[in-house]
């Protein structure tokens, strides 16, 4: 019961705040002057445009309008800078494809790598591995990750010529995401994506996993007379699973929101960069449905989270005094 | 051990008893060792974390690095020289030692025509009266750019070799237009301090020079189209032949047969040949020397570097500064009152939290900067305080639910002690360890954000008078693979700064954390 009326509440704040959001990014954006052409023809079908597309009325009709076209029929709007014409569900699905994909390698290959490296990290506390893991960590962890991209795309693009150093087209490699050249394509930033993701995973689980191995009921595991492996494997990395794993959800939902940088160094089309150009263009519906994307993306991510360690571990009680 | 291991009193003897306090007082004396307050506290177990300690030192050193870099070097962070854009670092120190490393070198292929170019720049600098220099007195010149002759290797049916050239030096001679006035102050200065700026003319317009050519003052002797010497016949010479017998000089040369400096350009200016690099000792008073090269633009990387990391600094600090303020007051006004106030401020508080912090930022720059109402740093910031503050308010909040309804509060509200009285004297006090802790991890967080708005060109802090490091990799950035150097500094201060700062914030958790006192022992 209680469960229940705390997801119902979140789930309603999470709406309240989106609503609040989108309503603020429309006035904001619409109170934009965009330069218009002056004098010619051209001028005269450019206001012609805006009269029609309903630009000229006062804000808060254009986004009554904009609301019920979103409610009743699901229409977020049309792209008149980046993709003339074209439907901003469209274009928005076409750049998260890219956006989806390196995500999602990133995602596979970190987690295995990360859990690992922090289970390795936390059986071995205080000893060489756990250093050496613990040190990389906490470098990964730091440094940003468009300066490993310049390393990762500087020594092994450049220097020794092992991947191509941006993200090929969908022309180039021969009309398929899963093609073998686009798959190397991805090499690199797959690459640049995975050492932050491996590193926060890798330092979570080796905290969680210590605190685990320290605790009271493994020392009862003990000395029921568990061995060390056991005992480890069957009560602490469970009971340390409990809290990574909602981060790994939220991993997950990270996919959908990609990395604007990465994008950027690699030349990949996806969703940041799609984002990145709409706001030069100013492109009012793409900047405010990718705004929005992103909004739900951020609000979302951080109910799942919550709902999952309630879901995950029985002890905890959601919304309970 | 002598009197066994007895307890029973009776047995010992009575003259083994004494007075312990005969002549001492036994009241009203002060404690003998200080007493350790807080932050005392606090800094004894900070001490005691080595890579605390050594982040906190590298943190002073990049400030140190950021104010007073730009006040000790040549350059302004306004001075671009386009002459001398991607010019490698260059250390003082590593320079004569022709190892190839922060020498203002890098590696080039030469093939045998760009081979003679740059000997010749050697060739023609040690040639200031149109006497002709050896190849030998060239390459042994000190303005000659090859730095070290790597092997030579043959493909695909011609000489290379991956020899070191020094960037500065590539430069060579240039054309200048300057007035009659300053020619003869160069001639001054040259007489004065023995150094040569200007040099011998060249016919550009003759038959032995390409009009492709004919503004690179570096090709002062005879050659072909293809840019291959010739000698007095028109003959093309290879290396070997310019090795032994030299190159044919083009000079202009007057009547009597003497060289000419000077070619008048109209009524007040004359055109000179300027050994470039003299020239620039001339026009400042100092070499050209950049300590971590220069930029595409000829910006001193060192100097913007600085400026960058002053920027990102003022910027956390004082986001850091403002938001602790905010939060601390919005979190003590929800926690102290609780109830409907505490409900209605958490809603806001979640519902500005929930805006992606690049939209906030993006919003801000295309209403308040591109509109010319406010700086872009000043955009920047109102977009951090916006939001910043909610992470330092509920921490503060947390704090006061926890001891709001303690005893010792209960007690001094039955004193008489008012609501602000409260809330700054007995309850604040408690959260002030987590809110250093926190204020101080924002400001790498800050500093990342800051570097990636203005890397994506979402913040513009692009210009003459202002950089950031985010700005500074976004320009190198396409540079990567031919000039790696634009990048290299930025990206070492930032990860350093950012590696830095994450440690110290831990050791600063860790040192504020009563809970860990005495567990390190």
């Amino acid at each position: 019961m209680y469960m229940l009326k705390y997801v119902l509440k979140r789930i309603g704040l999470l709406f309240l705040s989106f609503f609040v959001i989108m309503t603020i990014c429309f006035v904001l954006v619409k109170l934009l002057q965009p330069e218009l052409p002056m004098l010619g023809q051209q001028a005269k079908a450019e206001l012609a445009r805006r009269e029609a597309l309903g630009y000229n009325k006062p804000i808060l009709e254009q986004y009554a309008i904009y609301l019920r076209n979103i409610i009743t029929r699901w229409d977020w709007g049309t792209s008149w800078k980046i993709d003339y014409l074209c439907d901003v569900r469209k274009v928005i699905a076409d750049r998260l494809t890219p956006t989806l994909i390196l995500n999602a390698y990133s995602i596979l290959i970190s987690i295995p790598v990360g859990i690992l490296l922090g289970v390795i990290a936390a059986l071995r506390k205080n000893k060489p591995a756990d250093h050496i893991i613990s040190t990389l960590i906490m470098l990964f962890v730091s440094v940003p990750s468009y300066v490993y991209a310049f390393i990762v795309q500087y020594l092994l693009g450049f220097r020794l010529n092992l991947f191509p150093v941006m993200l090929s087209s969908l022309y180039d490699a021969g009309g398929s995401w899963f093609s073998p050249a686009m798959i190397k394509s991805m090499a690199l930033p797959v690459l640049a994506l995975s050492f932050g993701t491996v590193a926060d995973l890798a330092r979570y689980v080796r905290a969680e996993l210590t605190e685990a191995l320290t605790s009271e009921y493994m020392l009862l595991a003990r000395a029921k007379g568990l061995t060390k492996t056991r005992a480890t494997l069957s009560h602490a990395l469970i009971n340390a699973m409990v809290p990574v794993l909602p981060m790994i959800i939220s991993l997950f939902l990270g996919i959908l929101g990609g990395s604007m940088i990465i994008e950027r160094i690699f030349a990949v089309n996806g969703i940041g960069s799609l984002y990145i150009k709409s706001i030069e263009l100013l492109d009012y519906d793409v900047f405010i449905a990718a705004s929005m994307f992103y909004t739900f993306i951020s609000l979302s991510s951080s109910i799942l989270v919550d709902l999952s360690y309630g879901f995950l571990d029985p002890r905890i009680r959601m919304g309970a005094k | 051990m002598k009197y066994g291991v007895s307890t029973d009193i009776g047995a010992i003897p009575d003259e083994l008893f004494q007075f312990a306090q005969r002549d001492m007082a036994t009241c009203g004396n002060k404690l003998g060792a200080k007493p350790a307050g807080y932050f005392m506290d606090a800094w004894l177990r900070f001490k005691k974390n080595r890579a605390s300690v050594a982040a906190a030192a590298i943190i002073a050193a990049i400030v140190l690095f950021g104010v007073f870099a730009p006040l000790a070097s040549h350059y302004k962070i306004s001075d671009a020289d386009g002459i001398y854009a991607k010019v490698r670092p260059y250390n003082p120190l590593f320079a004569g030692l022709g190892i190839g490393f922060w020498d203002g070198t890098c590696k080039k292929v030469l093939n045998d025509k760009y081979q003679i170019y740059l000997a010749g720049i050697g060739m023609g600098a040690e040639d200031k009266d149109g006497q002709a220099a050896s190849w030998a007195a060239g390459t042994a010149s000190p303005w000659c750019p090859i730095a070290s002759e790597g092997e030579e290797y043959l493909k695909e049916g011609g000489r290379y070799r991956n020899s070191r050239v020094d960037t500065y030096k590539l430069v060579g001679f240039k054309y200048l237009t300057v007035t009659m006035d300053e020619y003869e102050s160069i001639k001054a200065w040259e007489a004065r301090t023995g150094r040569s700026v200007l040099y011998p003319m060249v016919d550009t317009s003759g038959p032995w020079c390409d009009p492709y050519n004919a503004d690179d003052a570096n090709f002062w002797y005879r050659h072909a189209p293809n840019g291959m010497p010739v000698d007095e016949k028109g003959r093309k010479m290879d290396l070997e032949t310019v090795m032994r017998g030299g190159l044919v000089d083009n000079y202009v040369r007057d009547k009597s047969g003497s060289v000419v400096y000077c070619l008048p350009r109209d009524k007040s200016m004359v055109q000179i040949r300027a050994l470039y690099c003299n020239y620039y000792i001339y026009r400042h008073g100092y070499g050209p020397h950049h300590l971590f090269g220069a930029d595409a633009q000829g910006y001193d990387i060192l100097v913007r570097l600085a400026c960058g990391v002053r920027l990102s600094l003022l910027l956390s600090l004082c986001v850091s500064l403002i938001n602790l303020t905010i939060g601390a007051a919005y979190g003590a006004i929800e926690g102290y009152y609780g109830g409907a106030v505490d409900l209605i401020m958490e809603r806001i508080a979640d519902i500005l939290g929930g805006i992606p912090f690049i939209i906030v930022a993006t919003l801000f720059q295309l209403h308040m900067v591109n509109t010319g109402r406010v700086s872009t740093l000043t955009g920047l910031l109102l977009a951090f305080v916006l939001t910043g503050w909610i992470s330092t308010a509920y921490t503060v909040r947390t704090q006061f639910y926890r001891f709001k309804n303690q005893e010792y509060v209960l007690a001094a509200r039955t004193l008489g002690a008012g609501d602000l009285r409260l809330i700054c004297r007995h309850i604040f006090p408690n959260a002030i360890g987590t809110i250093i802790t926190t204020s101080v991890l924002v400001i790498p967080g800050v500093i990342f954000t800051e570097s990636t708005l203005s890397y994506l060109g979402i913040v513009n802090f692009n210009g003459a008078t202002q950089t950031s490091i985010g700005a500074m990799l976004s320009n190198g950035q396409g540079y990567l693979a031919t000039d790696p150097h634009i990048i290299l500094f930025p990206s070492a201060v930032i990860s350093l700064l950012m590696i830095s700062f994450n440690l110290f914030g831990n050791g600063l958790r860790d040192a504020f954390n009563p809970t860990l006192r005495g567990a390190d022992e």
